[in-house]
């Protein structure tokens, strides 16, 4: 997917002026906040499942090769082919490959963030096969050729006034507003696609070793149709999806759901393990995983690595202030809020998305509310020292700080300056006590007052305080 | 018992009187303060803008300063925060400076933190009559637990109503160099916590650290409320202005 996080704060400003998305992203409070809170407060032993879920994630992450091996082995002798892709180009022409391998022509897909990754769907696209959406958020998308805008829902940012126009207009139909009847007529549309397919590709939430099997979570029951109906079937997901063992994924699923959409499980949890056999009635009888680093394997070792654990629920962005007020796609690449301010660094490299590790308050919000225990805003730091040992940050903000620091250091140039500075202030701030504009940090001034200071710094009224 | 007051360099320039009331507070509570002419900034601005060099040079000129004392008290949960959670991550890799870090790193208190687990006043200098609510400021709750302290503190004020907003543990969008590099989604924040604080009903909303106090006083202002008062903890506990210079 083209990366556009270099325009962060422009877009950003935008959002927060769009009344329409603006209204929608008030749905997250409701609907993810408090949801996730109830969903939590159901599991008396939250705090227990969540040590065990991060310790697995992590073991995983420790010993990813042994892992992944252990993965290729069983899936392989229960028949399914796995690939791997050093990159999105490598990924993209594998699945191309496959495609053409087994004459394949329509291709019907459920959701997976790393075919966003990817962008897939144009790829396939030039190369000539129909590519259809099934999941109903990727599917107004796919329609409103626009990418996703959350992880798992990617179609946050609409209202459902928007989607109703947009059905119209694409579908030619009589315009409808009801979400029952839009949910009925892309039913419609998409049930001969399932049937018409000759290939459905999914994303994976996890795959496990000890089985080789490919576990996804959906609420629509297009992920079954796609990974059963068709005769091909490929699974795509990223190296660092894999799980030890079955009972692994069934304590990650405890929390995935409840962190994710405020459900205690998802409507389907479907786990695909091999090809159809002889006396199976359904199922696809060629089964194949990509598996994809790009760029995955070289955050190993490194400060970065517990990003690895993340297993994409999507609660660190609902939980998010910054994304709660200006949405997904200000961040300008797949993954948005404080997951993607640490991947899209990682992934696209650290001076293409220079806005995004800075644009944070460290409020905490997204490591608390995290499932496996990712220290978020550490890593955003620590992203934000790489840009500064790599001198990607601008001048007048390294030279701002190098006087604080300089001046800082030396109590006596720090007690003058600072009661020259204060007294200063105070006479800007007039009889009202309050600034409405000063050079420097506009940024502050343009959407709040200053309140002047008191005019004297403590430390100078302390020295001359009368000894009681 | 020998205690240190760092007062932020925030409190020095901006509000010195919320320094005097963390002083007075502490004082009445028959501690020996100690405050350090010479103390200035404990880096945390550097620190969360990459500058890990400049940071620890001045958490080393802290340790200098406060190193003596039993305990070292500060009126700000993000600056104790820095302190005590992240001091001892700048010198992981620095044996020799590391014990001295984490033996003031586990002596350090936010003020109202300090007043309730380890002194454990039961009587409040200051009085204040009228209604309250409580801002959460982030790092005092999320780096240092600070949540049922101040509350408790404040419901030994007889004239003292608290009047909870709503989602009062959401960031008021201050985040230090944050709220100037990002104004407008920092100012956005900071409206809709003033939404909140209004709707509330309180006549003065409180908090801990004097970064937020700032920036929800600045945006009140600007969106036309000059009645919402903007309080720190400490001016509240020891005397609605903190009044004892």
């Amino acid at each position: 997917m083209h990366v556009s996080s270099m325009h962060f704060k422009r877009k950003a400003v935008e959002k927060l002026g769009d009344e329409k998305l603006q209204q929608a992203l008030n749905k997250l409070q409701s609907k993810f906040v408090d949801g996730r809170a109830a969903a939590i407060a159901e599991l008396p032993n939250f705090n227990e499942i969540r040590d065990a879920a991060a310790d697995i994630r992590e073991r995983v992450v420790t010993q990813l090769d042994d892992y992944l091996r252990r993965f290729e082995l069983e899936a392989t002798a229960r028949g399914a082919e796995v690939h791997w892709a050093e990159s999105v180009e490598e990924a993209n022409r594998l699945m191309a490959d496959i495609a053409r391998r087994h004459h394949v022509r329509r291709i019907a897909k459920s959701k997976s963030m790393v075919s966003e990754e990817c962008a897939l769907n144009d790829h396939l696209e030039s190369e000539g096969f129909d590519v259809i959406e099934t999941d109903l958020g990727e599917y107004i998308l796919q329609l409103a050729k626009e990418p996703p805008s959350h992880i798992v829902a990617p179609v946050v940012h609409k209202s459902k006034e928007e989607i109703s126009d947009l059905f119209e207009e694409k579908h030619r139909r009589t315009r409808i507003t009801e979400i029952t009847e839009l949910c009925r007529e892309a039913r419609e549309i998409l049930r001969p696609k399932f049937l018409a397919a000759d290939m459905g590709i999914s994303g994976a939430n996890f795959i496990i070793a000890e089985t080789g099997s490919v576990l996804i979570v959906t609420n629509e029951g297009n992920g079954r149709l796609v990974t059963t109906l068709p005769r091909v079937h490929v699974a795509i997901t990223g190296i660092e999806k894999v799980v030890p063992t079955l009972e692994d994924a069934t304590t990650l699923l405890r929390l995935l759901p409840r962190s994710a959409t405020a459900q205690s499980i998802t409507n389907y949890v479907s786990i695909l393990t091999g090809t159809r056999g002889q006396n199976d009635t359904e199922g696809a009888e060629h089964f194949h995983i990509i598996l994809l680093d790009n760029s995955r394997s070289r955050l190993l070792g490194t400060e970065l690595q517990p990003m690895l654990r993340c297993i994409r629920c999507g609660a660190c962005m609902n939980h998010c202030p910054v994304y709660q007020n200006i949405g997904g796609h200000a961040y300008g690449w797949v993954y948005p809020g404080p997951m993607g301010s640490v991947l899209t660094p990682a992934f696209v490299g650290l001076e293409n998305a220079l806005d995004l590790p800075n644009a944070s308050t460290f409020c905490g919000q997204c490591a608390v509310v995290c499932p496996v225990k990712i220290p978020l805003p550490d890593l955003l730091r620590h992203l934000r020292t790489r840009q500064v040992k790599q001198g990607l940050r601008p001048w007048r903000e390294r030279v701002a700080l190098r006087i604080w620091s300089w001046v800082a250091q030396r109590p006596s140039v720090y007690g003058l300056f600072s009661r020259l500075a204060v007294r200063m202030l105070r006479l800007a701030g007039g009889k009202e006590k309050r600034l409405h504009y000063l050079p420097g940090v506009s940024g502050w001034t343009k959407g709040r007052d200053l309140p002047a200071p008191a005019g004297r710094t403590f430390h100078d009224l302390y020295r001359r305080k009368p000894i009681a | 018992m020998r205690v240190g007051l760092f007062v932020t360099c925030l409190v020095d320039l901006m509000r010195p009187s919320i320094g005097f009331a963390a002083l007075r507070l502490l004082e009445t509570a028959g501690c020996e303060v100690v405050v350090p002419s010479t103390q200035t900034c404990c880096g945390q601005p550097g620190y969360n803008s990459g500058d890990e060099k400049s940071a620890r040079v001045l958490a080393r000129k802290l340790l200098r300063e406060f190193e003596g004392c039993d305990y070292l008290v500060l009126p700000s949960g993000s600056c104790a925060g820095m302190i005590r959670v992240h001091y001892p991550t700048l010198f992981a890799s620095d044996p020799d400076v590391l014990e001295s870090i984490q033996r003031l790193s586990a002596r350090t208190y936010e003020l109202t933190d300090f007043l309730v687990n380890v002194l454990k006043i039961e009587k409040i200098p200051g009085r204040y009559s009228g209604s309250l609510t409580y801002h959460d400021s982030c790092s005092g709750l999320r780096e240092l637990g600070v949540q049922a302290q101040p509350r408790a503190l404040l419901s030994k004020m007889p004239g003292v109503t608290l009047s909870e907003m709503t989602e009062s543990t959401t960031c008021c969008g201050f985040g230090g160099t944050f709220a100037v590099k990002y104004g407008d989604i920092s100012a956005r924040m900071a409206d809709k916590k003033c939404e909140h604080i209004v709707k509330s009903g309180a006549a003065a909303v409180v908090a801990g650290d004097l970064g937020c106090l700032l920036n929800i006083e600045g945006r009140l202002r600007r969106r036309g409320d000059l009645l919402t008062r903007t309080l720190h903890i400490a001016e509240v506990l020891a005397g609605e202005n903190g009044e004892c210079t």
